[in-house]
């Protein structure tokens, strides 16, 4: 009983600590929020409005959300179709990131949804095939199976089911070219559907290129998602992992690091491809102008740099920072696309209300518990390794037993 | 391929068909407009609406610059153009030829339907606001302040055409500000009358070109963006998406494919280099 207790809340003593009182905390307030959404309608907890129709749970929650989960696709084709096996290690935790980055993107969708209940309607209707939103939301769900699909090696393991475990392998590749494909699909498209709003996106964003713009920086964002995540989850999670899986993670990030400064290196001069065939080149010396420049310049192109300081000179702190700041970059990116810079005509212009930010913070705040709680008791660091409660199914039934 | 690249409504008239161009219209004159309101009163009653908070027949209504809403399918605003001219114009959907909101729906509960309006499926919808997202007019409005929300907005009255009638904002206009009929003919119409009295209207027909047309077209004796109407492309809607929609089959070919020759790629080059050291070991 006491191993089961273990299993579900650790060490019971070290329930009550200032992280999980002020993250609870955050998590309670946003579930009231939720309820009164959910029984008052968006009007009630939102600023949104009959002019700004989509908001932070959109701009935040949706896109920001889809573009950091990204780490599962990038890694994933690394290791599986690139075959650069050094970075597996690194594989097991960006896919529990992405996985649990869609599923808060779902909840998020179904909290601004009028009629979330309908979602299958998608499915069961598909009516809807010229729409650019059709097609994220079919591959948002496809590739929310896949990951569910890539991550459960990690569950058999602990279930101590090997030869489900091995028939799983052989699908290792498959699931990562099918990451890959819905991920082009619905991080480019999550783009373009800004593309259908040339009135109300500013002209310095608005862009054909908007597709590429978003799929291009996804793969930065997910680099940088897993030099930030691998930063943290190593430091908070050290005790997770093995002895026997000695890989150098300083070395994995400095690798990482190169291939997000070649990514933000391209995706930079396709922003001033984009810049130049918008050709408002007037609007620059604007107050807008200046939020631009200081997204290509602040968010891209030094971050880029700093990149490639710190893979020349081995500095692993360099590159780490670099890694933060890129991410803040594509959450600074994702919000002047969907947020700021769209409706800029209108005033006053939309701004979150505390409650659209707390629901949004509670969101995110129950995925670092769920993500906390999984790696404490699934082989996702390292393949052996003790955990909370016990390491496999097996030990448990039999820690149990001695009990009784 | 000139053909292809315009919108379907221009090739068909390219070919002599007359085809969505000939669905029914409303011309709206807004140099016979007088801002009564009895449109919306009209509008109101036959769609069953909450009565306003300020009845139809206080003017002092004009004094600000409404919107539609959930509740008000049709407003008439007053525009105040150069010197003390007051103009008035009334706005509700414009039930485009190409609907941005019907392209962009995701599950299609806005439709496009024979006699050229554009409807909406309450019994499909999920609330997903991409209408309102699109509509270049600002037309979709959502229940914000509902639990179970839908899109409200104006239907053309297709009901009541259905049954031969004209909309109900047609029917009530004392000055016939408003006039109901095929939408080819209400564009000679519209010619006619800038023919008629050059000096009286802004040469343009605003709607015959205006993202692919629309079904609602607008006179007027000033620059239509003086009156709140948008100054947009003549391009359809839905063809600013269709290209990038274009790319999926594409990605979806092309990927694995590229993918898998990447994965035996580096996975053969493993085996030669066991191949290799396993060699140098037997040696």
């Amino acid at each position: 009983m006491k191993k089961l207790i273990y299993l579900m809340i650790g060490d019971p003593k070290k329930v009550f600590t200032p992280f999980n009182l002020i993250s609870g905390l955050i998590i309670v307030v946003g579930l009231v929020l939720i309820g009164l959404r959910l029984f008052k309608g968006l009007g009630a907890v939102t600023n949104l409005s009959q002019t700004t129709p989509w908001g932070l749970w959109i701009g935040f929650d949706v896109m920001t959300g889809v573009a950091l989960a990204a780490g599962g696709y990038t890694i994933a084709a690394t290791v599986h179709l690139f075959g650069l096996k050094n970075w597996e290690p690194l594989v097991r935790p960006a896919i529990l990131t992405g996985l649990l980055g869609y599923i808060l993107v779902v909840v998020g969708l179904v909290l601004d949804l009028g009629q979330p209940w309908r979602m299958p309607f998608i499915m069961l209707f598909p009516r809807g095939v010229t729409s650019v939103l059709f097609e994220v939301g079919m591959c948002v769900a496809a590739y929310l199976t896949v990951q569910v699909l890539e991550f459960v090696p990690a569950f058999w393991e602990w279930l101590g089911w090997d030869k489900v475990r091995r028939f799983w392998s052989r699908l290792t590749v498959w699931l990562a070219i099918l990451g890959v494909v819905l991920s082009t699909l619905h991080q480019s498209s999550l783009g373009s559907l800004f593309l259908i709003a040339p009135t109300k996106l500013h002209p310095l964003w608005y862009s054909m290129y908007l597709p590429l713009f978003f799929f291009i920086s996804s793969i930065v964002a997910g680099l940088s998602m897993v030099i930030v995540e691998s930063a943290l989850s190593h430091r908070l999670f050290a005790y997770r992992l093995s002895s026997s899986s000695h890989f150098d993670l300083d070395e994995l990030t400095l690798g990482l690091g190169k291939a997000a400064a070649a990514v933000l290196y391209v995706y930079f001069f396709l922003k001033l491809i984009g810049l130049a065939d918008g050709n408002h080149w007037d609007l620059l010396n604007t107050p807008y102008g200046h939020l631009y420049l200081l997204e290509i310049i602040g968010f891209v192109a030094v971050p880029c740099a700093l990149y490639v300081f710190g893979v020349r000179t081995r500095n692993v702190k360099a590159v780490r920072i670099a890694g933060a700041w890129t991410v803040i970059g594509i959450i600074f990116n994702r919000f002047n696309v969907s947020m700021i810079a769209m409706n800029w005509q209108i005033s006053p212009h939309y701004r979150p209300s505390w409650m659209e930010v707390t629901v949004s913070l509670a969101l995110v705040t129950m995925g670092v518990w769920v993500f906390r709680w999984l790696v404490n008791r699934l082989p996702v660091m390292s393949t052996d390794k003790p955990a909370v409660g016990a390491n496999t199914l097996k030990d448990l039934w039999a820690a149990e037993a001695e009990n009784a | 391929m000139a053909l292809l690249g315009a919108n379907p409504a221009q090739a068909a008239e390219a070919a002599g068909v007359l085809g969505r161009d000939d669905t029914m219209g409303v011309l709206v004159d807004t140099t016979l407009c007088v801002g009564c309101r009895s449109c919306e009163g009209a509008c109101n009653k036959v769609n069953g609406l909450p009565k306003p908070d300020r009845s139809f027949d206080d003017d002092s209504v004009l004094e600000e610059v409404r919107d539609t809403s959930p509740t008000a399918y049709t407003v008439v605003n007053k525009y105040t153009v150069g010197k003390g001219v007051e103009i008035t114009r009334k706005q509700q959907c414009m039930h485009c030829v190409e609907p941005a909101c019907s392209s962009a729906c995701i599950i299609k509960a806005m439709e496009k339907r024979s006699n050229g309006a554009v409807t909406y499926r309450a019994d499909l919808c999920l609330g997903c606001r991409y209408c309102m997202v699109a509509c270049p007019f600002n037309v979709p409005k959502f229940e914000f302040s509902k639990a179970s929300p839908l899109i409200k907005k104006c239907t053309f009255c297709f009901e009541r055409q259905k049954q031969g009638e004209q909309p109900g904002c047609v029917e009530v206009c004392p000055v016939e500000a408003l006039k109901f009929g095929r939408r080819s003919e209400l564009i000679e119409e519209a010619r006619k009358r800038i023919h008629d009295t050059p000096d009286a209207y802004v040469h343009h027909i605003y709607g015959e070109h205006e993202v692919g047309g629309t079904s609602w077209l607008y006179l007027a004796s000033t620059p239509f963006e003086n009156l709140g109407l948008p100054q947009l492309s003549e391009k359809d809607y839905p063809e600013l998406t269709a290209g990038a929609m274009g790319t999926v089959p594409a990605v979806m070919l092309l990927w694995p494919a590229l993918l898998m020759g990447f994965h035996y790629f580096s996975h053969g080059k493993d085996e030669a280099h066991e191949e290799c050291s396993h060699r140098h070991d037997s040696r």
